[in-house]
């Protein structure tokens, strides 16, 4: 070995304690890049798996009863592959030992068993026999949730008629990734069940022999599954299709895709701000460091080494400790990858997980960072090789240090020399400690960035859940029914006060664009189910026009006064235009409101409602169960309060984890810069140190300039941190916008308390470390030997 | 005139009963390793310091007159052997009372001056005026050693025999019992060498304070009270001097 390879070796096992620290800043930046990307490219992975193993369709229509013949006429339409027809519907379920009601969404299977098209995943158990109408398969969340098992019953309100269910299989779909009940943001496993029944069990249920009121198509490859589902429209338009829609609409499939759009800007966005901040403190870290060898560098230069051969051995110290960061940020980021990959595999039921992240993101960021860290090396050996190696070896001449504003006046009487110190050695290389400032405060901010995920979403389901609900209970009415309905409602057990809604399907048409979604009919102002502005407050919806989110404004490209082109999908399918008369904002869907009366006018219609949100007495709540349980028209019931804790539940399962990593990471950040700043500020400062220690300064006192130096910089580095986290944030939260979600743009104070500690105590722990060396400062060394 | 003022001390010392002793090392051995790879860097040294007068410990570099400044400096510890100050052991003080000791009684000079850059030269003493628990002024300090119009300069600004004469006077600041000069002319000219023992002289005729002086360079012991010779880690002889003279007639 080159003895100058030798010297590299023990030169790194010298610093070993600094090559870990920078090494943990570059394994920051890419372990990030690996965890965000890999669990991306994994989850697009498993679902593209999924989907195509288990023959996910690629068109969904609904409608009221279509003869099974049409299935023909329907493959016929160019393009399509396979067609099946199917009945699906709506129905309460009553489990034993749950008191609320819960929901389940029927669907039939054919006489083979598997169905053609979104083939079930069977988990354990069989398909049903259909020469039994009773059995049927439960998907496995729900089995999970309630702790159901092959044998077991389940008792369910099939369109009025009481029945009891045995269950003979367990399994997952790819239409249920997202299992997600009517309305509801969040799967709830306890309270949302899918069923999948003989398709004579069900068609007997509904009155649908010989008919079906639901069809999935897959499409030959190239195409275009917009033209198919206009002419699937036509053709059900009689049979009462509440419009087909492309996969890309199909609810689960929608909920999953948002998901990974969300994760796809947090991974552009979260790992290029860790990967440029570890890229410059790498870089400023590994500059110091070369500075440090100044003398070392002269040496060589007087040896006969050129100025290519000492810059290579500098990059190859570089190159190694980047190597080791790249590793460990590899091996880490595919560790937390799997982690959040398996995590979501548990939030979306997914029969099998692929965790496979692409190379690139491997290649990309380790590329990065060592592009960064050989820059850092390249400037600073520049720098050295550029002395003449007489000057070089020389000590460097005594810094210049000038008189500022500390040094004069009545301000100087305030500090001791030790403080003046600390203050002159910051100011003396303002750009060197502005760096370390805005490193530490970078730490600061990705923690800020990490922590105002929380807030966004409690300020969310603030917004959602508490100022824009007031009710306890929406129920879904298998049909519409008249405004008695609501007098029926307000006698059960417990209802302080009832409100009625008219749900319709539409597709919502403005110039080029459309959209299918479900119109709200609502009072004028309502008291339970508020149309709320998240900027403004309750809305009073005004007559005669169509009250839409700005979500859905950007969707259609509409504005105030545009008029929209409503084509029902339901009853006598009018076609009507109608003027925006109010665009709201919501952090959540893109939905359209108008008034009730209107709703009812548009449909041809008396005043009926198919929705009723009701105010419940928490005491009386088990026996309005009970009641609900029974009550014939009731499709679906959702529980406000069990919605939010559905909501935080997930939420904290998910995010916290996500913010926990991201906070490790920015922790390990914050250590890397202190430790790193202090550890080099000690090697070129040992002499002076150890001269104080000499003279008769205590430990604690050299620590308190070394170290309180560290600490002033870090201090410094807060409100700064403070500052760039709050635009990071706030600008991450606005590039959120997901037909999903938007995220309200919130920092609470609290997030920058917490960033501040937690960066502060990381700056703490650095400091202890390197106080440990300062204990075993050579005192006897400094009186004789220069450097 | 300067020789008379010189001959009159000489005389008043004559006249004085034999002075205290400040410090007294005895059988101070210092070996760094163990077994074959053992050093022996003091074998066995006896060293008393009196009261108020300047020594000067004349040796060849490796000859052990560092370690011994190191430890009667509470820097180092011997292998064997003790040192007593002020009636207590110091070679039985532990960290903190040795950094005490130090703080308050003893005064380092070193061969690179060794001042913190970041402070002016009034600044560079206080460093220790702040700690110590009688100092004189900082200005007053510097005044002694003739750099009172150098006082807001940085070390930058000042010449090595200015930074050296600073760092003697953020030695002497604390009216230290005893003044540790570890060669400190090792990094200057000659002529910049004698003005910096003049202002040492200076310290220990005007201050009283007991001066040890560490240099390789024969010349300079003629302004020693006493020459203490070491060699090989043992003192070979000490010699009371005769003939002091004074450091601005000393060259080399």
């Amino acid at each position: 070995m080159h003895p100058l390879d030798r010297k590299l070796f023990r030169d790194l096992w010298h610093i070993k304690g600094q090559v870990l620290a920078i090494a943990l800043v570059i394994a920051t930046g890419v372990g990030v890049m690996v965890q965000s990307l890999g669990a991306i490219q994994s989850l697009q992975a498993t679902a593209d798996a999924y989907y195509e193993r288990y023959h996910f369709a690629d068109v969904f229509a609904h409608v009221k009863r279509a003869p099974k013949s049409l299935a023909r006429r329907i493959a016929d339409i160019p393009g399509v592959q396979s067609v099946e027809p199917r009945i699906v519907d709506y129905a309460t379920l009553d489990i034993e030992g749950f008191n609320e009601p819960a929901t389940t969404y029927l669907s039939s299977l054919p006489d083979l068993g598997q169905p053609l098209l979104n083939r079930l995943a069977l988990v354990s158990g069989r398909f049903v026999d259909h020469s039994n109408p009773d059995e049927v398969i439960v998907n496995k969340r729900f089995a999970e949730a309630h702790g159901l098992t092959i044998g077991g019953t389940l008792t369910a309100v099939i369109n009025t008629t009481k029945r009891s269910l045995r269950i003979v299989g367990i399994a997952l779909s790819p239409e249920h990734v997202y299992a997600i009940g009517p309305g509801a943001l969040m799967p709830d496993d306890k309270r949302y069940a899918v069923l999948w029944m003989g398709e004579a069990a069900l068609a007997g249920a509904f009155d649908l022999d010989g008919a079906f009121n639901d069809v999935t198509l897959t499409l030959l490859p190239g195409t275009d599954p917009e033209g198919v589902v206009q002419r699937l429209d036509t053709l059900l338009a009689r049979y009462g299709g509440t419009g087909a829609y492309a996969r890309k609409d199909q609810i689960s499939n929608w909920f999953l895709m948002s998901e990974i759009d969300q994760l796809k800007t947090m991974a552009r966005l979260l790992p290029t701000i860790f990967l440029a901040v570890a890229a410059f403190l790498t870089n400023m870290v590994v500059d110091r460091l070369i500075a440090t060898e100044r003398g070392v560098i002269g040496l060589f230069k007087a040896f006969g080494y050129s100025d290519l051969e000492v810059g290579w051995h500098y990059m190859k110290l570089v190159m190694v400790i980047s190597l080791i960061g790249i590793a460990l940020g590899a091996l880490l980021g595919a560790a937390l990858g799997h982690l959040t990959t398996s995590l979501y595999a548990e939030m979306y039921a997914f029969p099998f997980l692929l965790f496979r992240p692409h190379p690139a993101s491997f290649v990309a960021a380790g590329a990065l960072s060592l592009a960064a860290a050989t820059l850092g090396t390249a400037t600073a050996v520049r720098r050295a090789v550029r002395l003449a190696p007489a000057e070089a070896m020389r000590p460097p001449a005594p810094q210049s240090f000038s008189r500022s504003f500390l040094s004069s006046g009545r301000l100087s009487g305030f500090f001791d020399q030790p403080t003046r110190m600390i203050f002159r050695q910051v100011f003396r290389w303002p750009v060197r400690s502005g760096l370390t400032v805005l490193g530490i405060a970078m730490s600061v901010a990705v923690l800020i960035m990490a922590l105002q995920w929380l807030d966004s979403i409690n300020r969310l389901i603030d917004v959602y859940f508490v100022a824009a609900q007031r009710q306890d209970v929406t129920v879904g009415l298998t049909e519409v029914r008249p405004p008695s309905v609501q007098e029926a409602f307000k006698n059960l057990p417990g209802v302080q006060a009832v409100e009625g809604e008219r749900d319709v399907d539409v597709r919502a048409r403005f110039g080029s664009r459309s959209k299918r979604l479900s119109l709200a009919g609502m009072t004028e102002r309502q008291g339970l189910f508020i149309v709320y502005d998240d900027a403004g407050g309750a809305i009073d919806l005004p007559p005669g026009g169509l009250v839409i989110s700005s979500k859905l404004a950007e969707i259609l490209g509409a504005e105030l006064g545009s008029r929209i082109t409503l084509d029902v999908l339901e009853g006598q399918r009018p076609v009507v235009d109608v003027p925006v008369v109010r665009i709201f904002d919501t952090y959540i869907g893109y939905p359209a409101y108008m008034r009730l009366e209107a709703v009812n006018r548009m449909m041809r219609e008396t005043e009926v409602v198919n929705r009723v949100h009701l105010r419940v007495d928490p005491r009386e709540q088990d026996a309005l169960f009970r009641k609900l349980k029974d009550t014939p028209y009731v499709a679906a019931v959702t529980l406000r309060q069990a919605s939010i804790d559905m909501f935080n539940e997930t939420m904290a399962r998910t995010l916290l984890v996500f913010v926990g990593i991201f906070a490790g990471f920015a922790a390990a950040l914050a250590v890397g810069v202190v430790y790193n700043s202090a550890r080099i500020a000690l090697s070129e400062r040992g002499r002076e140190l150890a001269t104080l220690r000499v003279i008769g300064f205590t430990r604690f006192e050299i620590s308190y300039i070394l170290l309180g130096q560290s600490l002033l910089l870090t201090v410094l580095a807060l409100p700064v941190g403070c500052f760039i986290g709050n635009r990071l944030a706030l600008g991450m939260a606005s590039s959120f916008n997901t037909e999903l979600y938007r995220i309200p743009a919130v920092i609470e104070p609290s997030s920058y308390g917490y960033a501040m500690l937690l960066t502060l105590g990381a700056a703490v722990l650095s400091a202890l470390l390197v106080r440990r060396r300062l204990d075993r400062l050579d005192l006897i060394a400094v009186l004789k030997t220069r450097e | 005139m300067q020789t008379d003022q010189r001959e009159a001390d000489d005389a008043r010392k004559a006249d004085a009963p034999p002075a205290k002793t400040a410090l007294s090392a005895r059988g101070l051995t210092k070996v760094y390793g163990t077994g074959e790879l053992a050093v022996w860097a003091l074998r066995g040294v006896d060293l008393d310091l009196r009261e108020g007068e300047l020594v000067v410990l004349l040796g060849a570099s490796g000859s052990g007159k560092s370690t011994l400044l190191n430890i009667v400096g509470g820097l180092d510890r011997p292998t064997e052997g003790s040192v007593h100050f002020d009636g207590a052991e110091i070679t039985r003080f532990n960290d903190a009372r040795l950094t005490r000791y130090r703080r308050d009684h003893v005064g380092f000079v070193f061969q690179f001056y060794n001042l913190v850059p970041s402070l002016t030269a009034e600044e560079n003493v206080a460093l220790v005026t702040e700690i110590a628990p009688n100092p004189m002024k900082p200005s007053e300090a510097l005044g002694l050693i003739g750099l009172g119009d150098r006082q807001t300069h940085f070390p930058a600004q000042l010449s090595g025999g200015e930074q050296q004469r600073v760092a003697i006077a953020r030695a002497i600041a604390k009216r230290p019992r005893i003044l540790l000069c570890d060669e400190p002319t090792g990094a200057l000219d000659s002529q910049t060498g004698v003005v910096v023992l003049e202002a040492i002289e200076r310290i220990n005729r005007e201050l009283g304070t007991t001066t040890a002086l560490i240099t390789h360079n024969a010349g300079i012991s003629a302004m020693a009270d006493r020459v203490i010779r070491l060699a090989d880690g043992a003192i070979q002889d000490v010699s009371i001097n005769g003939h002091k003279i004074a450091a601005s007639e000393l060259s080399w």
